[in-house]
């Protein structure tokens, strides 16, 4: 087998793609972009929300460790932030957090 | 026996007996010869000792009928315990050839199957093989007599080949052996 | 043997080979990255042979060994996407197995070239050739290719592989020849150089591939409601366009070697008034027939089809146009329908068109019941009988050869 470059990876533009034409479809329905999970906002689903208490946290980055969608932000080994875009609110990491720095409230609710 | 027409031959052996290699042998001496051929094994839970069929078609022309053989014009047999345990002139017409491998005359099989009709030819082909390539396998020299009887190619042909297709497997004892084989069926077929 | 016969372009080798012998060199000569199979009857030897050209080092294949046809497939539906050049074989059972696997190897539009040596499905369990095997995965998305003799056989592994990848196509392949009456019978056939096979197919460049760590993309993903369908589509128009390009691979094919394959081959089919429609191995025996009757004055033919996906309705509405009555015998029964499934194509071929001719059906063979020249012989009886109007045409199919 060959090795081919057909094109360097671009943005795979997929606007209106619910009513795209069969021709329009790539072959054998790939997706010809890597990582494009992340374009797909799951913070939607969420009906309770994290909340982060910095006086608690002592950024063992438990929560980051068993966060199943990769929704705890870490900048120079310390705890950032949540990703929202992509938090289901599932309460996984308030769960596992030893001090009780991350706490579930409801969507809509106070912040 | 020319072979303008297609030619049907059946083949009746135990099965380690090499009647497949036979059907085989015949078909790649009639390629060398620019000849058509078929040879098939008729398919079955047969094993070692178990009663087996094989089959040949030969034409100088394309073959493409694909159905079993059901009236051959010649029937070999490989194993003479067989005639008692199944019917080897099922198809084969009046005037078709039987060449029998056996130590009895021919007039002594026709009488012991009541056969009418038909050409019975034997050979010792199993003595043969003792003498000649020192194992009890009868195909090759049963290939010298079918030519022998039928003419549908001459000697040369089969045992120049076997040199040839042998030379790549077997000694040269065996090869030689082989072709003493073919040679002496050849000679020592019986007619009635 | 050849539709028409071309004077060969290129050196060939008479062998006298089984057909499966002759498959097992087409696929040496065509060198695939990867093979995964399991050996299963009558296909065995195909295998077996191709194992010892892996073993000898004589083709640089990757031979995966696998524990079940369902294996075996999913192997190949791997090794393609990742962008290699996969073949493999299977018969009956062995099929049945990859049933799930067929269907996503050609929805996922990978060039997967597959012997299938035609055996009957279980029960009750029994090697012997029909057809119900591939019959039954016709609606899968595969081309499927019937071959009479192991030249065909032969050939067409080589043609396949060029049909697959065809970007026009680029779906998997089903070649079929006739378990043990084609497969393992020794045969006279004439064999291209393995350079010229080589040349003929190429080097694979796939368009799309899992190891092309530049171009990364995701394979087989989950298609909801709107996106479904439209890969279906996609999918009906490539099995189209694979009529085509069987042809005209088939076409450079025949310059090479001499022998020209069609959809479907006419033999004294012309003038003919009646005529037999039947693939594989058993049309050899209806040549024979048809020769014969014709010594006797009587104007009969034979279509054989040898593209069976996609079926050629159109060329063969046209090719059956003239005929008063023709009969389909099919090697496999399709239980509850109205006949065998050769017979519905046809029928439903003729249905919309203004001049056809009665057609009428039969099923034989089944489970490797030998179907000589009388049987054949026979349905010309019938259908001589309906042409001439003493017999009122039959609706229900008739099984030949069964025992009431």
């Amino acid at each position: 087998m060959s090795k081919t470059k057909i094109k360097t990876q671009t943005k795979w533009n997929i606007k209106g793609i619910e009513n795209w034409g069969w021709k329009k479809h790539p072959l054998g329905a790939t997706i010809p972009e890597a990582g494009n999970a992340a374009d797909y906002k799951t913070g939607g689903w969420r009906s309770n929300r994290p909340i982060w208490d910095e006086e608690k946290c002592t950024n063992c980055l438990i929560c980051w460790i068993n966060c199943p969608d990769s929704s705890i932000r870490v900048k120079d080994e310390k705890w950032d932030s949540f990703d929202y875009d992509h938090c289901k609110g599932c309460g996984i990491c308030a769960n596992v957090c030893p001090t009780k720095a991350i706490t579930m409230v409801e969507e809509g609710g106070e912040k | 026996m020319g072979v303008e027409k297609l030619t049907e031959i059946r083949w009746h052996a135990r099965g380690g007996q090499g009647a497949v290699t036979a059907a085989k042998l015949l078909a790649e001496t009639a390629l060398s010869q620019g000849q058509y051929f078929q040879a098939f094994p008729e398919y079955g839970p047969e094993r070692m000792g178990a009663p087996i069929l094989a089959f040949t078609r030969i034409s100088n022309g394309p073959i493409h009928i694909r159905s079993s053989i059901t009236n051959p014009e010649i029937v070999v047999v490989l194993d003479s315990t067989l005639l008692s345990a199944v019917d080897v002139t099922e198809g084969l017409d009046t005037d078709g050839v039987l060449i029998i491998n056996t130590d009895e005359e021919p007039a002594a099989i026709r009488k012991a199957m009541k056969l009418k009709g038909r050409k019975v030819y034997t050979v010792d082909a199993t003595k043969i093989a003792k003498e000649t390539i020192g194992r009890a396998i009868p195909n090759t020299p049963m290939m010298g007599a079918l030519v022998r009887v039928t003419g549908i190619m001459p000697i040369e042909n089969v045992t120049e080949y076997l040199r040839k297709s042998f030379g790549k497997k077997f000694s040269e004892e065996i090869i030689e052996g082989n072709v003493k084989a073919v040679e002496r069926a050849y000679a020592e077929v019986k007619a009635e | 043997m050849a539709t028409t016969a071309n004077k060969a372009t290129t050196k060939q080798t008479t062998v006298a080979m089984t057909g499966n012998a002759g498959c097992a060199l087409a696929m040496k000569q065509i060198n695939p990255d990867v093979v995964g199979a399991y050996p299963i009857t009558p296909q065995t030897t195909i295998v077996e042979e191709f194992a010892n050209y892996v073993a000898n080092g004589v083709v640089d294949t990757e031979y995966i060994n696998v524990e079940s046809e369902h294996s075996a497939m999913s192997a190949c539906i791997g090794a393609s996407a990742a962008g290699a050049r996969v073949m493999t074989t299977t018969s009956s059972q062995g099929l049945a197995l990859m049933w799930e696997e067929l269907s996503i190897a050609s929805a996922m539009r990978l060039p997967i070239v597959m012997h299938n040596v035609n055996r009957s499905l279980s029960g009750p369990i029994n090697i012997h050739c029909d057809h119900s095997d591939s019959m039954g995965a016709r609606d899968m998305g595969w081309v499927q290719m019937f071959g009479e003799t192991a030249q065909e056989a032969y050939d067409n592994t080589i043609i396949a592989m060029r049909v697959a990848e065809h970007e026009k196509v680029m779906l998997p392949v089903m070649i079929m020849h006739d378990g043990f009456i084609t497969s393992h019978a020794i045969d006279r056939f004439d064999v291209l150089d393995d350079e010229v096979v080589k040349k003929f197919v190429g080097e694979y460049v796939p368009k799309r591939a899992l190891l092309d760590t530049d171009n990364p993309m995701t394979f087989g993903p989950f298609a909801m409601p709107p996106y479904y369908y439209e890969q279906r589509k996609a999918m009906r128009v490539a099995l189209e366009n694979a009529k085509d390009v069987v042809l005209k691979v088939s076409k450079e094919y025949g310059k090479l070697s001499g022998r020209t394959y069609g959809l479907f081959e006419e033999y004294r089919l012309d003038d003919a008034h009646i005529a037999v429609i039947v693939l594989g191995s058993t049309a050899g025996t209806a040549k024979y027939v048809v020769d014969k009757l014709r010594d006797k004055g009587m104007k009969v033919g034979l279509l054989k089809p040898r593209l069976f996906r996609p079926f050629p309705s159109a060329e063969m509405a046209d090719a059956l146009s003239h005929l008063k009555a023709v009969a389909v015998m099919d090697r496999s029964d399709s239980i509850g329908a109205p006949g065998g499934p050769v017979y519905m194509e046809v029928k439903a071929a003729l249905y919309n068109t203004t001049k056809r001719p009665h057609v009428q059906g039969y099923v034989y063979g089944l489970g490797g019941r030998d179907t000589g020249p009388d049987q054949i012989e026979t349905v010309f009886g019938d259908l001589q009988k309906v042409a001439r109007g003493e017999e009122a045409p039959r609706e229900a199919v008739t099984l030949l050869g069964v025992k009431e």
